[in-house]
């Protein structure tokens, strides 16, 4: 028998009591778990979603400039500026293709050949050639035209001009310079002698040390910006970090949430271990009489909350696999993401949290219990 | 030397009314192996005295030694070690832990010691000395008569072989038959194991056990 058993025991004495205490911690650790996992769920559909991993500069005539073009002069501009640095620029379109007799819209990207397997990388077959007439297709656009007969070798019409596709690309996800997995891309001289356009939409900018981004950044400007904005650099790096800090002020935003019902259900074990110490007010002027110290009445009630919090956690911990499962695949679509180390670091974290609250409760009433006056506690009905 | 010695021991309770002497320079000391009686009438002081011999309340001037060690200046950690290592308390309403067994509620004190080796065989060995079943042993105190569960206190007041025992009343919640059993037990304790035992009550039937008796009046010992 230990102050340890002696707690159990009192926890057990009040079994409904201590049940609705701990259903109070099983739910706040749920809820915080729950939509921490939520929160970083979010946090990596947005990583999944986005491919870039910041090295990327993305250059666009400037708003004010008077023009949505940049033209090849200022385009080897960049070029120059850059230095030993890739410059991929592309223009895009809109425009009607034709499989077979199957007419549909799509997205049409055009860039300098030999720019392609830099930037995009092919699932099944081969980049077209700079003076052919090959095009490549993305991937859902390949899946979703399965029936249309569109896939690696179809031929598909542009206007009044045939192209065959030599390959279709992997998917790429979303980016901040092209989306090309519903797109058809096909080599710029081919675009540019279709629509007869010698312009470009904007020019992509590979980076080799992501460190040296600023200063690249920094030389276009200064070389292209001298006298008046002629073009706009952005920084992919710069836009997601400010995505992934709102994932995490969401996660933070979330977490609060939980925080308030774990907080709820501190509040109410400070209650039950109030009345606790109420109830046997006479228990521990007899324990103190016969020689228990100060400390160890404190202790027997710390460990009335401790083992009230742990079994909550514990129970909640478990809970919280479940409510995350459903919410990572009802909210998110990917259940995977629960298994992610950072969500399950959330499950981790609302337990402990909820362990440290219901701790943290119990201090009041144990200090209370423990600074009772003997003789008054003794005599007390 | 005695195992309770007081002198010029004042209480004095400081009340918005006024103050209240419970005790007015007490005198008195109880040597090793004494039966000895505290008696008077409501609000003699008899409480205050019996708290003071107990290290559960200290002296407003005076000095106290319990066992040996002067109570004066000791901080509450010290005074609750006084009381579990040298005083073993035994009161009117039995006052048991109503979720220990009667045998963890007699280990009890011993555990508090840190002896936790041999403990459980100790706490059986003196319930057997009280005359409690052994199988009462497992039973909650509240499945006992009031009789036994008195027994049991006993026991639990003996188990740390203490330099004295301190009864508060203790038949005061008992039948006289039940009350004359305790009594003989109490006195048996004295007589063959030479225990100390200091003894609050108002029945003045209990003189016929002890060597003597300290009557209160007032706050002062009247003989």
């Amino acid at each position: 028998m230990t102050f340890f058993d002696l707690a159990r025991r009192n926890v057990n004495r009040h079994w409904l009591r201590s049940v609705l205490a701990i259903l109070g911690i099983v739910i706040g650790v749920v809820a915080i778990a729950t939509l921490g996992v939520m929160g970083n769920s979010i946090g990596l559909m947005f990583n999944d979603m986005v491919t870039d991993v910041g090295d990327t500069l993305i250059v666009s005539p400037a708003s004010d400039s008077g023009t949505t073009k940049l033209t090849e002069r200022q385009v080897d501009d960049i070029a120059r500026a850059i230095g030993s640095n890739r410059i991929i620029p592309y223009a895009s379109t809109v425009d009607k293709i034709t499989v077979g007799d199957k007419e549909s819209g799509a997205m049409i990207y055009a860039m300098p050949a030999e720019d392609l397997p830099s930037l995009l990388e092919v699932e099944s077959g081969a980049y077209p050639k700079g003076t052919g007439a090959g095009c490549l297709i993305g991937s859902e656009l390949a899946a979703n035209s399965k029936e249309n007969g569109l896939k690696l070798g179809a031929r598909v019409r542009i206007g009044d001009e045939t192209l065959r596709v030599v390959g279709v690309l992997k998917e790429r996800g979303m980016g901040f310079d092209i989306n090309p997995d519903y797109a058809v891309i096909v080599p710029y001289t081919w675009y540019s002698s279709h629509y007869d356009e010698d312009e470009y939409d904007q020019a992509i900018v590979k980076v080799k040390d992501v460190n040296d981004i600023d200063s690249v950044k920094e030389s276009i400007e200064q070389k292209m910006n001298r006298r008046e904005d002629v073009v706009n650099v952005m920084d992919t790096r710069t836009i997601l970090e400010s995505i992934f800090a709102a994932a995490d002020s969401i996660t933070v935003f979330l977490m609060g949430i939980g925080a308030v019902s774990l907080i709820v259900a501190g509040v109410s074990i400070l209650n039950v271990m109030l009345m606790s110490v109420t109830e046997r007010i006479k228990e521990i002027g007899v324990l103190r009489s016969i020689g228990t110290r100060r400390s160890e009445v404190m202790r027997m009630f710390i460990y009335e909350a401790l083992i009230l919090g742990v079994v909550g956690a514990a129970i909640g911990g478990v809970l919280s696999f479940g409510t995350g499962y459903v919410i990572t695949a009802v909210i998110v679509e990917n259940a995977d993401y629960l298994f992610n180390p950072g969500s399950l670091l959330y499950i981790v974290f609302g337990m402990a949290f909820g362990v440290f609250t219901s701790v943290a409760s119990g201090l009041y009433p144990a200090w209370k219990a423990a600074q009772l006056n003997p003789i008054q506690a003794l005599r007390h009905e | 030397m005695p195992v309770i010695s007081f002198d010029a021991v004042t209480k004095v309770y400081p009340l918005p009314a006024g103050d209240v002497v419970a005790l007015a320079g007490i005198d008195l000391a109880i040597e090793k192996g004494e039966f000895v009686l505290i008696m008077g009438p409501s609000g003699s002081g008899k409480s205050t005295l019996l708290n003071i011999m107990g290290s559960l309340d200290v002296p407003t001037s005076g000095e106290v030694t319990i066992a040996g060690k002067r109570i004066s200046g000791m901080d509450d950690d010290e005074l609750t070690l006084l009381r579990r290592d040298h005083i073993g308390f035994v009161f009117q309403q039995f006052n048991l832990i109503p979720l220990l067994s009667v045998v963890e509620n007699v280990e009890y004190p011993l555990i508090l010691k840190g002896r936790q080796n041999r403990s459980r065989e100790r706490a059986e060995e003196v319930l057997a000395a009280v005359g409690i079943a052994e199988t009462h042993f497992t039973h909650k105190p509240g499945e006992l008569s009031g009789g036994q569960q008195q027994r049991v206190a006993i026991a639990r007041a003996l188990v740390n072989d203490p330099d004295f025992l301190l009864c508060d009343e203790p038949t005061g919640n008992l039948d006289t038959k039940t009350g004359t059993a305790i009594m003989d037990l109490l006195d048996r304790m004295n007589r063959e194991e030479g225990k100390t035992v200091a003894m609050v009550t108002h029945d003045p039937r209990m003189t016929e056990y002890a060597d003597r008796t300290i009557r209160l009046v007032d706050g002062r010992v009247v003989e």
